[in-house]
């Protein structure tokens, strides 16, 4: 079973510089197939549909205080298998959160 | 009679077909097909020498039946239930020993990652063999509400794979307490409203909790207290209004019930643990004395209320001192508590307001307790208290006026009069 676990950060978090031992640690696992720290929201662009046309706008979809900082890709045999990392991973970091959801797998 | 049979036998099957078929709407689809063919064949044939054996195993071919024959059925069907239909038939018959599952059954039920209400709902759908109709009259609540609900949670469990399984050790001791509070919650349900099919229900539930998790205490003292509530349960209405324990006829409790729950409470101290339910179950044995131990009660709430940080703990531990040190002084400690939204908080209030001549105030807290109440029995009890505390006398005259203008002294000076 593939599970995405979506990393929100508080707004005055910047995760820009090297990434902490710790956290680094848990991304070198097997498990975790592949994973992407994103960039703050101001570098984000928006393409959505309106009237028929493609609207592009300047900055993430969604306007929340918390933004989506990072996706890891998980390899788990099931849901407590992959809360057992994400919480290792909320626990280093104490504030936002992490949403896992269950990749639905094609073909 | 198939309709016992039913209702004790339900949570066995169901939870044994889904670990066979993987899926709970599977399961329950197959157990009903499962019983539907007993209620047919046992009066013919007689009932069979293993009732379960035989039920699991109608389960399992009817579900072979439906995979085979419909391909979109068995695309629905998880891996394991293809793997089931390839084995030859055969090797499992009405004469094999299934293991028990309801504990695998009862914790994905209780699994954090679903809504409370919906563990609720499952639990009682799944193992207590309730139909939906039946959880959403519990409860109060339409039928479709309740039925997407339980849907929504058997999706939830299907597709982000909740698995069907005990927890770990190191996950054991919350799951735990999460399975303990769902049973609780079903008997507190059913307690309120005096109907005795929830808190039953939850007995039923809190039985197989210590039958399958024998070394366990919180189960036992869980048990034990379910039972020693329940067994005032034919004192606590009286002509259909609500009676309080101290006026309750103590011919009416069931005493096999007290001594039932006496003993579940001694083993579970006997282990030594001293969790939240042990408490409790203590507690509760205090309180059906006469007279009661007000000091040892009030002991006992202080070591829960360190336990579980609860306000409501502690009110309740107020309760107790209220009998010990007198009315005002734990007025003074509940009022300090963050409790503005719970009604029993209100009726407390009132109780020792009223202890204290201040009648005006008891029934405005009443009142309060009024707002908050959705139960028609509380409502009537909460009513006939507030008419009991109207001014009749000169002195009650007195004691209207004198409250109501102290009362409205310190509004105009900016405070904030009666809590409300």
């Amino acid at each position: 079973m593939k599970y995405a676990l979506l990393a929100y950060n508080e707004p005055e978090t910047d995760q820009r510089g090297p990434i902490r031992t710790d956290i680094a640690g848990v991304l070198a696992r097997p498990s975790v197939t592949s994973w992407a720290r994103l960039q703050p929201v101001e570098s984000a662009t928006t393409l959505s549909s309106a009237g028929g046309k493609t609207l592009l706008t300047d900055g993430p979809f969604v306007d929340s205080k918390e933004y989506l900082a990072g996706l890891i890709i998980l390899e788990a045999a099931n849901l407590d298998e992959a809360l057992a990392i994400a919480a290792e991973l909320q626990d280093m970091r104490t504030d936002g959160a992490i949403e896992v959801r269950p990749i639905l797998e094609d073909g | 009679m198939l309709e016992d049979l039913f209702r004790d036998e339900w949570g066995r099957v169901v939870a044994s077909l889904v670990g066979s078929l993987g899926d709970i709407e599977l399961a329950e689809e197959a157990a009903q097909d499962a019983f539907a063919a007993a209620a047919e064949r046992w009066p013919r044939d007689g009932e069979p020498a293993n009732p379960i054996g035989w039920l699991i195993t109608a389960g399992r071919n009817r579900a072979i039946d439906r995979i085979r024959r419909d391909r979109a059925y068995a695309q629905k069907a998880a891996l394991l239930a293809r793997e089931l239909a390839d084995q030859t038939e055969g090797t499992v018959d009405e004469t094999t020993s299934f293991p028990d599952e309801r504990l695998e059954l009862i914790f994905t039920c209780c699994h954090p990652a679903l809504a409370l209400d919906a563990q609720v709902a499952l639990t009682l759908r799944t193992l207590g063999g309730l139909s939906t109709d039946e959880i959403a009259r519990a409860f109060l609540l339409p039928f479709e509400t309740m039925s997407k609900r339980l849907t929504r949670a058997k999706h939830k469990i299907r597709d982000a794979v909740i698995p069907f399984a005990v927890p770990s050790d190191d996950l054991l001791p919350d799951r735990l307490d999460a399975v303990l509070s769902v049973v609780y919650l079903i008997f507190n349900q059913g307690w309120g409203d005096g109907r005795a099919e929830l808190a039953g229900e939850a007995i039923r539930l809190g039985r197989a909790l210590v039958e399958l998790m024998p070394d366990e205490s919180e189960p036992l003292a869980l048990l034990a207290l379910m039972l020693l509530h329940d067994s005032r349960r034919a004192a606590r209405f009286v002509n259909g209004e609500l009676v309080v324990l101290d006026e309750q006829d103590r011919e009416l409790w069931d005493q096999a019930r007290i001594d039932e729950g006496r003993e579940l409470l001694r083993r579970a101290i006997a282990r030594h643990d001293r969790g939240p339910y042990v408490i409790q179950a203590a507690i509760a044995d205090l309180h059906l004395e006469d007279p009661r131990d007000w000091g040892e009660i009030a002991t006992l709430y202080g070591v829960l209320a360190q336990l579980t940080h609860s306000p409501v703990v502690e009110m309740n531990r107020a309760v107790a001192l209220a009998e010990i040190d007198g009315p005002e002084a734990a007025l003074q400690l509940i009022d300090q508590l963050p409790l503005d939204g719970y009604r029993y908080f209100h009726s407390t209030r009132a109780d020792f307001l009223r202890r204290l001549g201040r009648n005006t105030e008891a029934r405005m807290a009443f009142g309060r307790a009024l707002e908050l109440t959705d139960n028609e029995l509380e409502r009537r009890f909460l009513e006939g208290r507030m008419l009991e505390l109207r001014p009749r006398s000169d002195a009650d005259w007195d004691e209207f006026w004198t409250s109501t203008l102290d009362d409205l002294k310190k509004t105009l000076e900016g405070g904030q009069g009666q809590p409300r």
